[in-house]
């Protein structure tokens, strides 16, 4: 009996050890902040300083990013907001934030009644595993949200230039 | 000149929305890049696109590094009279790319 429950002490020790060394891997790589990089308190500072002291609400956009990202120098990008788009009822504006490349703001784009459908594509970098957030500005005034968020295993941005 | 591409639809029914994609050849050099020997390599991006209708502006987009190199944008816009698209894009250091597109609305 002895032995084995020395087996056992050791085992759930090497355990706790083993957790507890990848538990302080992980807390370290999240501690990593390139200097440079927005946080999500900029990313804030950026979103109240593109719509002001507005209150946003979740719903009607739609930001379409893949879930998973291998090469963060092009990653596809679709947002679509629900909308008649007629000359009473249009998107203004749709931002698109970031939470940790090195600037806040990715893209604003501006619309009106003559965009027939509020959609748009373009391609974005994402310098790490982070979430993205849309806004769109309608024409009454209200903001509406959405967030995804991307892992990202090749960073863009800050690689080496050739 | 940089090299663009344009995708409009050559013709168009009155009042039906078109996807409009462009693209344009352009490093997007984000200012975050040393080079081999540990400098920045100093921001030189588009930071505007504006598509114009007649004369008219339809679409805008303010773009910041964070766009990925040669940039792509696809919209919609509502075909409203044959005429010509206008499409500009404008550089950090203040010069523009501009490129036309016929459309005939019947």
């Amino acid at each position: 009996m002895e032995p084995k429950a020395n087996v056992a002490t050791t085992r759930r020790r090497f355990l706790a050890v083993a957790g507890g060394a990848i538990g302080a891997l992980g807390t370290a790589q999240f501690l990593t902040v390139r200097p440079a990089a927005a946080t999500p308190a900029s990313m804030a500072a950026a979103i109240r300083e593109a719509i002001g002291e507005a209150q946003v609400r979740p719903g009607k956009v739609k930001l379409d990013l893949p879930p998973l990202v291998e090469n963060g120098n092009t990653v596809p990008l679709t947002i679509t907001v629900d909308s008649p788009m007629t000359a009473a009822n249009h998107v203004r504006r749709v931002h698109i934030f970031n939470e940790k490349n090195p600037e806040p703001s990715i893209v604003t784009f501006h619309l009106g009644p003559r965009s027939g459908r509020a959609s748009i594509s373009t391609r974005i970098r994402l310098a790490d595993t982070q979430s993205v957030v849309a806004i769109a500005e309608l024409s009454d005034g209200s903001f509406w949200s959405d967030s995804v968020d991307v892992i990202v295993t090749i960073a863009a941005c800050t690689e080496e230039a050739k | 000149m940089a090299r663009v591409l344009i995708n409009v639809p050559a013709k168009a029914a009155r009042g039906h929305v078109i996807e409009i994609k462009t693209l344009i050849s352009h490093p997007m050099e984000t200012g975050y890049r040393p080079d081999h020997t540990g400098k920045l390599v100093p921001r030189d991006i588009i930071n505007r696109f504006v598509c114009a209708y007649n004369g008219t502006e339809v679409f805008r987009a303010d773009l910041h590094p964070a766009i990925a190199a040669n940039p792509f944008i696809s919209f919609y816009t509502v075909a409203t009279e044959s005429g010509v698209l206008t499409f500009t894009w404008t550089g950090d250091d203040g010069k523009s790319f501009v490129e036309k597109a016929n459309i005939t609305v019947a």
